[in-house]
Formats: structure tokens, C-alpha cells, sequence
């Protein structure tokens, strides 16, 4: 499977308060209402400039830090961004993005920049930057990230196998 | 093999042994979540189709985040957390009993040797009562509801040990600002630490969980220290008196990725500076910053021992005019103790404005909003930009003593001017009740 679309910079440590604000998120459940607001206090346009479906978040290392709400990887899901691409990412971002079936990828964005065209071959592990046309390594999810992540977040993948599949 | 704590607690909740590293499926003994996380959790269980929760007694709804309800769309999110536990037949703390993590240790719900998941990221606090207790999202949070497991990756474990006693005016929060100033925001991404050393001996309870409390603030999955008789004895106060402890102590020569040491006896206090928590520096450094709010509370900093630390220094002293003091207690059960004990009265008698048990001020969604430009020095455990509900207002993180100092004088200050030089009472390195005995 590969996914393409354009790159959208952040630095490192972005926490979940930043990417979806408590003054928003504690209130509602319409995803939608939340996407508008996503990465708000950092870039206040990012939920306009995204081109839904065609639209990567590039981040620095720890993407995620704080809290364990899943407003954060459902917010950015519902904006319509593809993937997000870090060094690393917080613990419980990491295994929320999974479950809410937002694609996370861990590799070096050192030399992507702001507005690079991407291609990311989840297959063949790689992130090709047509811009720089060089290709950056991804860290394969580990197997049940795969299974979860394949039927598209942890509760379709829980209600067709009952629980957790493991080796 | 020999094992760490992280090993040994998974491995009894998986039936095998397991190692650092592994990937397993592990029964939970208890499953919770917050108004900020249960609603969520209850559309999963239902796009699950769970029908009932997997043992009606190891789970519990907390209604603190948002409480009580500021307005009409809030009101309507808890209500569905009500109408679901009571569905389901599971508790519910409702307004005003208190944040989540006082609660659920309060009421035995954390054991030692036990595994626990909660919707929140600071559920990792019952460490310090030897609980494997980490925080996850909703969605895992629901799918724990309906089989009772999870599946989890055993972490590799941090050993912090801990050495010299702390001096006076210098607490538990001041360590663990401390160490996250030392390890950054994501020096413990994935980790178990383990905390041991005679400066943890030396803690009551109470400042053991503001260590355990803030090390998700580096990245950890959770910080455990050892039952020891203080912990049984906090135990026998706070929580059931019939409940059976298993503490889990980690073998002689277990494997650790790292094993730091720290000699923290001439610590000072300290500060982390906006907007990070690991932007941490000496309380000098920033030491006559204005202030306009201070905010004593949260699962962090707002036990009965911060609240009477911070009545010592306020005892007889007015905040300073320019300056709203916040407090809220972490629980009923505090709120009702500190009262008992007269530290409500002086709080309120220098100025405070002291609100009901809950997280609001610090989680930024009512109760304590500061304007643009202000700046807040609390007790919380994190001042990422907005995270009080404004983003173009500066927090800065600190023990209650220097934030109850920094009220009075209306800007940061070094709580040791306030410390009486024979100190008997407070976080030090004496527990009254303990050694009396």
C-alpha cells in the first residue's frame, strides 16, 4: 500500500494539549467539530491548509508527549492527514494512533522540509522524498500494531477476532 | 532468569514467564477512566459490541476532569458515563469525590503486585504502591472493559537510586522536576523505572506518589518502588483494612537498560519553566518572576500533606493582593481531613479561593483560566502552552511551599525563607505517624 501527499512541518515534544486543546476536547465527541481546531495552538491555519486524504504531518522526535487522550490521533485522523512521520513518538500517542487506525511511522524527517512531496511505501518500509529524491527507512510496527492496524483501529479489529491475537 | 518488577507483575498476569521485550496478553485486576476518556471508551465498547464489563467490582467511572459540569455539553457527556455504570452495574465517583488517581488508591483499587489501566495518562502514580499501573486511551480502555486483558509490551526498566536526604524546604516535587530536568521529556519513552534508594525510604506516601505521579513527564510507562511498612501502613489508613498485599521486589541482578544514581542532599528547590517540563532550573533562576495566579491541587501536588505544607507557610500571612491563590483538594476524603485539621481555615483566612476536589484548573477547562500574558505558578504536573485553557498564558510548575511562598510575595520566591529551621513536620524525610510507633 502506498500512501502519497505533501509534507506539513513540526518540531520535537509536540504534546497532545497542542495537537488537540483540553478547552475543546473535554466537551465533545464530534470529531469533525475537534479537526478544526487540530495543532490550532501551534499554526493556527493547519486544519485549513490540510489537503484532506493528500496531507502528511512531519515531526520531530517524542510526537505526542502528555496525555492519554485519543481526541489527539482521532482529531488529526479526521483532518483529513494521512500519516504522521517522526523520529519517535510518545508511548500512549503511538498505541492510540494505532487503535483509531491513523497511520504512525517511525524514521528520520531530519531532511524532509515544509511543502516536500512524499510517497510512503508501507510494504517496503520507506518514506521516498521526490523533492530531496532520497528514500528514509521506517521502523516495521510490530505485529499486532499490523493486525490492528490493517482492519482499520482496535475496535473492528476486536470485534471480528473477539480479543487479541498474539504469536 | 531473574526479573525486574515489570517482568515479574506481567508475567503473573500472562501465566508464563516473560522478559523485557516480549509482547503479551495480561488480565487487568482494574480498569478505569475520566470524564475526559470514558465517553469515548463507552462508543468503542458499543462499536465492540460489548454487552457487559468483565467483573463489575474491578471497574470504575470518575467524574473530575470537567467537574462539576460548566455547561450544556459536558453535562451531557457525564450523563452517559451515569447511565453506562449504572447499565453495567460498576461504580461511579461523581462530583466532588475527587480526582481519579486519589480515589482509586484511596479505595483499594490499586494493590501491590497488581495490574492496573486507566484512561489517563497519570494512572502510572500507583507505582509507588507496587502497582503495575500505566495509562492508555479509550479505545484500549474499552476493549480491557470487555475481556478483562490487554495486550502489552514488557518495557525495559530505568533504575533510579535515590541517595541523601533532602533539607528542608526541598520536597518529593522538587525531585521529580528535578530528574525530568536531568532526562528530558522522553528519557524514559517505553520504560518501567524502578525507584529505590534510602531518599525514597525516607518519603511518606504521599511524596512518593508526586515521583510516581510525573514520570510519564519523561516518557514512562510507570515508575514502581517497593512496599515497605509505611506503604502497608498507608494502606491500612487510606484504603480497605482486609486487603491482602503481594508486593513484587525485582531479583538481584535483574537485567536494567539503565541504573542511575542520584545524591540529591543538597538539592535545591526547583522550577520547570514554561512550556516544558523537563526546562527545569534551580528556584533562584527565576526567583522574583511576577505572578498573577498560583494554583495548589491536581493528582500531583494536592494531598493532605501539600495542603498543610502550604498552610504552614500561608498561617497568619495574606496572598499577595494581585495574586488569586487556587486550591483544590484532591479528594473528599482530603478536603474533609484538611478541614478537620484547620489548614482549610488558614488557606481561606490568607486569601485562597478554595474550590471542590477535581482537575479543572489544571487540565484547563474551568476554574482557573488565566487571560493572555498571565502567568501561573502551580503544583501540576505539566505547563505545556495552553494546557490551563489558554495558550498565550506561561505556567510554571513547583512544589506547593514555593508556590504557597510565591503567593504571598506575588512573584516566584524560594520557599526556605518560610521554613522554619526545626522542621517536624511536611514531606521530609520523617513520617510522624510511622515513627511514633
Amino acid at each position: 500500500m502506498k500512501l502519497t501527499g505533501k509534507a506539513y512541518k513540526f518540531g520535537d515534544d509536540v504534546n497532545t494539549d497542542l495537537i488537540i486543546s483540553g478547552r475543546y476536547k473535554f466537551s465533545t465527541l464530534d470529531m469533525k467539530d475537534l479537526a478544526k481546531h487540530v495543532m490550532e495552538d501551534v499554526d493556527p491555519d493547519f486544519s485549513r491548509k490540510v489537503e484532506p486524504g493528500q496531507s502528511f504531518i512531519v515531526a520531530g522526535r517524542n510526537f505526542g508527549c502528555g496525555s492519554s487522550r485519543e481526541q489527539a490521533p482521532l482529531a488529526i485522523k479526521e483532518a483529513g492527514v494521512v500519516a504522521v512521520i517522526a523520529p519517535s513518538f510518545a508511548r500512549i500517542f503511538y498505541r492510540n494512533a494505532v487503535n483509531v487506525g491513523l497511520v504512525v511511522l517511525e524514521g528520520d524527517t531530519g531532511n524532509i522540509e515544509e511543502g516536500d512531496r512524499l510517497e510512503v511505501d508501507l510494504e517496503e518500509h520507506l518514506i521516498r522524498d521526490e523533492a530531496k529524491k532520497t528514500e528514509i527507512r521506517i521502523k516495521p510496527l510490530p505485529e499486532i500494531m499490523v493486525g490492528i492496524l490493517s482492519e482499520g483501529g482496535l475496535a473492528a479489529y476486536f470485534k471480528k477476532h473477539g480479543g487479541f491475537e498474539i504469536s | 532468569m531473574r526479573k525486574t518488577i515489570a517482568e515479574k507483575i506481567l508475567g503473573s498476569h500472562c501465566g508464563k514467564e516473560v522478559r523485557a521485550g516480549d509482547i503479551v496478553v495480561a488480565d487487568v485486576d482494574f480498569v478505569l477512566a475520566q470524564d475526559g476518556t470514558a465517553p469515548l471508551a463507552v462508543r468503542a465498547f458499543r462499536e465492540m459490541g460489548g454487552r457487559e464489563v468483565f467483573d463489575k467490582d474491578k471497574v470504575t467511572f470518575i467524574i473530575d476532569h470537567n467537574a462539576p459540569s460548566p455547561n450544556q455539553r459536558v453535562s451531557s457527556l457525564h450523563k452517559t458515563m451515569r447511565e453506562f455504570s449504572r447499565e453495567m452495574g460498576f461504580s461511579l465517583y461523581d462530583v466532588g469525590e475527587g480526582i481519579c488517581h486519589q480515589v482509586v488508591m484511596e479505595g483499594g483499587h490499586a494493590l501491590p503486585g497488581g495490574l492496573v489501566v486507566g484512561a489517563d495518562s497519570h494512572t502510572c502514580t500507583y507505582g509507588a504502591l507496587n502497582c503495575f499501573s500505566t495509562g492508555v486511551g479509550s479505545t484500549d480502555l474499552a476493549a480491557a472493559l470487555i475481556a478483562g486483558k490487554l495486550w502489552f509490551k514488557v518495557p525495559e526498566t530505568m533504575k533510579f537510586i535515590l541517595k541523601g536526604n533532602l533539607p528542608a524546604g526541598v520536597y518529593s516535587k522538587d525531585v521529580a522536576l528535578y530528574l525530568i530536568g536531568e532526562r528530558g521529556a522522553e528519557g524514559a519513552n517505553y520504560k518501567a523505572i524502578e525507584f529505590t534508594g534510602e531518599l525514597i525510604n525516607g518519603l511518606s506516601l504521599e511524596s512518593r506518589f508526586t515521583i510516581t505521579n510525573m514520570v510519564v513527564e519523561m516518557g514512562a510507562k510507570v515508575g514502581m518502588m517497593n512496599i515497605d511498612e509505611k506503604a502497608r501502613e498507608w494502606m491500612r489508613e487510606h484504603s480497605s483494612p482486609d486487603i491482602s498485599l503481594h508486593p513484587v521486589e525485582a531479583d538481584a541482578g535483574a537485567v536494567y537498560e539503565d541504573i542511575l544514581e542520584y545524591d540529591l542532599s543538597s538539592l535545591e528547590p526547583q522550577v520547570a519553566r514554561p512550556h516544558r517540563v523537563d526546562k527545569v532550573s534551580s528556584v533562584g533562576e527565576v526567583a522574583g518572576q511576577k505572578i498573577d495566579q498560583a494554583f495548589l491541587g491536581t493528582c500531583t501536588n494536592g494531598r493532605l500533606e501539600d495542603l498543610r505544607i502550604a498552610a504552614d507557610i500561608l498561617k497568619g500571612k495574606e496572598v499577595h493582593p494581585e495574586v488569586r491563590l487556587i486550591v483544590a483538594p484532591a479528594s473528599r476524603k482530603v478536603f474533609l481531613k484538611a478541614m478537620k485539621e484547620g489548614i482549610i481555615t488558614v488557606l481561606i483566612e490568607s486569601g485562597a479561593a478554595v474550590i471542590n476536589p477535581g482537575c479543572g484548573a489544571c487540565v484547563g477547562t474551568h476554574a482557573g483560566v488565566p487571560a493572555d500574558g498571565e502567568v501561573v505558578i502551580s503544583t501540576a504536573n505539566r505547563n505545556f502552552k495552553g494546557r490551563m485553557g489558554n495558550a498565550n498564558a506561561s505556567i510554571y510548575l513547583a512544589s506547593p511551599a514555593t508556590v504557597a511562598a510565591s503567593a504571598i510575595e506575588g512573584k516566584i520566591t524560594d520557599p526556605r525563607k518560610y521554613i522554619q529551621k526545626t522542621e517536624d513536620r511536611g514531606q521530609g524525610t520523617e513520617n510522624k505517624r510511622i515513627d511514633s510507633k
